[in-house]
């Protein structure tokens, strides 16, 4: 997994709630059995026609927006299917971090295995990250993991809450299963207590 | 010292290791694999020389992609190269690491939340996850079950274990009586009426009270299965003499001396009476209507006498916005009284409903009617074995004869991932779980009912009051 230290990028305003992960990454793009090459259909049936034509209105297709690295989105984000192809195609469009009052709590989890920086902060601070993500191309936000701290286009500070070991794992890019692995004993003794409840 | 919850007591048997800041390994007991999260994690597996820890723990069936029509020709002749694709390779990936797999044609195939407790695979106090959200549907068992993305479909194939923080206790208590006709769905869209879909978020609720004690099994998997759309992380009902008498005999659940044992212990697996919720909230299910939704989020629901909401009477501005965006998408005037409001297609099926006491519903609704010339109706059975019972019950000719599609068990247009789907503007009646744009099919518009509202709702051609089509019927 790649590392997440500090990004400075451009915020792409999303401005819903429930961005479900049905939106995210449609189910006719389900079908494959690899992990790349879904960002060509992040938000597909808002972001194409079912001709194919890009929808202007749609915030990734404004010029200012296609380089994307943020998005600062309403309540409820990720919510719906567990699919890890949402990230996955967020992570392949280029998006790195995600912005939200809330978020679904698999959605959540699934951004961090992947690399991708999900911070929920109240909602008078995204409204104001809204508000500076919608200024186009000037709208570069900063984000520092370490120092859980994000800084707007203005300079003005925002803190934000990150769980301890998540954010180990992100900054160090540390791969889940190994650090399970190195736990191999203390599943082996649970193992062994088993005996008592056959049908487990 | 309090009491505890039972979601408490599960989590508390599970634990492998706490680590100081909270994180905790939990031990899974039962996991279960379809084809389109799993690919990924197998493949993972591979690249990383990582064998499966406990494969007999892990049970496969493919369901999301698989044909819902003949299937003469087996998997290979399944004509979109993508999905056949998907489902061998599960196949091969079962295959290749030792795990079992229902094949397509094996009577025992079907939505893997239907195969699952069909099988005795679930069971009372067990963790079960699965890559899929609607793993919900396993709490109806009392077990703790919940969805999970393919990377901890990898880890938990690897470990046997999942990192897992603990979620908060949120008890539901369902009093009264429901009247006829208010079935568990209804009760779900009510409670996600209610609290919304994110009042679940970092939870794990409880459903309790007489109006659950009530509910059959089958009633409270429905009830579980939608869990997940008021944002919670899982559903529990605590396992009593019903569940019991569900798993007795069933094909992986404990025999003999072990069930015995299985028994005794799973009879302490309710929360203490003086156990401390974190949340809690009462709903009084003689008061229910049935209920529809509206728009494109679960929580857009709407009694059957009632009409599609205003939303310039909405003061929130996100909220209005999104109720404006629904109806958009929905095609709907806001004040439309919903039983004016008419519709092309029915969707009888899905891990919500589609099991035998749902296709009974629907059958004692659709007997001696006819499905309305300008609605298709299809009905999919959960499994190859509720399909069965189905047939020696005689359902399938009652639908048949009324002009309902009899089909083969899947996913289907639960989430139109195979040819089952929407055409663009089609409005259907489903008794699946997610009406969210383009779930059913690209610019599909979606209702959500219970099945014998979605038999009543094909043979009129709109929705109907389900209390007052009983007494229209001949
Ligand atoms: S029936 Fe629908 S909700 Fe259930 S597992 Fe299949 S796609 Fe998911």
């Amino acid at each position: 997994m790649e590392k997440f230290e500090t990004l400075s990028g451009i915020a792409a305003p999303l401005d819903m709630i429930n961005v479900d992960t049905d939106m995210i990454i449609p189910k006719q793009f389900l079908k494959t059995i690899k992990r790349s090459g879904l960002g060509q259909n992040l938000f597909d049936e808002m972001r194409f026609t079912p001709e194919g034509e890009e929808i202007a209105e749609f915030v990734l297709n404004q010029d200012a927006y296609r380089s994307a690295e943020i998005l600062v989105a309403g309540d409820n984000f990720g919510c719906g299917s567990s699919r890890e192809h949402a990230p996955w195609a967020l992570l392949d469009f280029g998006i790195r971090c995600i912005i939200a009052p809330s978020f679904a709590d698999i959605f959540y989890n699934n951004c961090f295995k992947n690399g991708i920086l999900p911070i929920v902060l109240p909602q008078e601070d995204v409204d104001r990250l809204m508000d500076d993500a919608k200024r186009g191309a000037n709208a570069v936000i900063a984000i520092d993991l370490p120092n859980q701290k994000i800084t707007g286009p203005d300079g003005s500070e925002i803190s934000f809450e990150v769980d301890a070991f998540r954010k180990q794992c992100l900054l160090e890019g540390l791969d889940d299963i190994g650090l399970t692995l190195k736990k191999a004993p203390s599943i082996d003794s649970y193992e062994a207590g088993l005996q008592d409840q056959p049908w487990r | 010292m309090t009491g505890t919850t039972l979601y408490d007591k599960i989590w508390e048997a599970h634990l492998v290791d706490v680590q100081e800041d909270g994180n905790c390994l939990l031990y899974v007991d039962r996991h279960l694999v379809h084809e389109v999260t799993s690919p990924q994690a197998f493949e993972g597996l591979r690249t990383a020389g990582r064998a499966p820890r406990a494969p007999h723990k892990t049970l496969a069936v493919a369901d999301h992609n698989i044909p819902t029509s003949d299937r003469a020709g087996g998997v290979a002749a399944i004509a979109d190269d993508d999905s056949r694709i998907q489902i061998q390779t599960l196949e091969a990936n079962c295959q290749e690491v030792g795990i079992e797999y229902l094949q397509m044609d094996d009577i025992r195939q079907g939505i893997v939340h239907v195969a699952g407790p069909e099988q005795g695979f679930t069971l009372p106090g067990l963790t079960i996850v699965c890559g899929d959200s609607h793993t919900s549907t396993h709490g109806a068992f009392g077990a703790l079950a919940h969805g999970i993305g393919t990377s901890e479909v990898e880890h938990v194939l690897a470990t046997q274990t999942l990192i897992q923080s603990k979620a908060k206790n949120f008890r539901i208590n369902v009093v009264g009586d429901a009247p006829d006709y208010v079935t568990a769905k209804d009760i779900a869209l009510a409670i996600i009426g209610e609290i919304g879909t994110a009042g679940g978020t970092g939870c794990v609720l409880e459903y309790a009270g007489p109006a659950i004690e009530a509910l059959s099994v089958e009633g409270r998997m429905t009830l579980c299965n939608m869990s997940i759309e008021a944002g919670a992380r899982a559903g529990l009902v605590a396992p009593d003499e019903k569940t019991f008498a569900y798993l007795k005999g069933r094909a992986m659940a404990p025999q003999g001396a072990d069930w015995d044992k299985a028994v005794a212990y799973w009879q302490t697996l309710k929360s203490d009476d003086d156990a401390v919720f974190d949340k809690e909230i009462t709903i009084d299910a003689a008061n229910l209507p049935p209920l529809v939704t509206w728009g494109t989020s679960p929580q857009d629901v709407v009694s059957i006498t009632g009409q599609v909401p205003d939303p310039s009477e909405i003061s929130d501005e996100g909220r209005r916005r999104a109720t404006q965006r629904a109806l958009d998408y929905m095609g709907l005037e806001a004040g439309t009284p919903m039983q004016q409001v008419q519709i092309d297609r029915v969707f009888i099926g899905s891990c919500t409903n589609s099991r035998i006491e749902d296709l009974r519903a629907a059958a004692k609704v659709a007997k001696g009617h006819k499905v309305a010339d300008s609605v298709s109706a299809m009905i999919v059975p959960g499994s190859g074995l509720v399909k069965q019972q189905a047939e020696e019950e005689g359902l399938d000719k009652v639908f048949i004869e009324a002009g309902f599609d009899w089909r083969e068990p899947g996913c289907s247009m639960c989430l139109a991932m195979n040819a089952d789907k929407l055409a663009p503007g089609e409005r259907c009646a489903s008794t699946s779980n997610r009406n969210f744009e383009g779930r059913q099919g690209r610019d599909g518009r979606t209702h959500l009912v219970s099945p014998a509202m979605a038999a009543a709702a094909a043979i009129r051609g709109h929705f109907v009051d389900i209390r007052e089509f009983e007494g229209e019927a001949s």
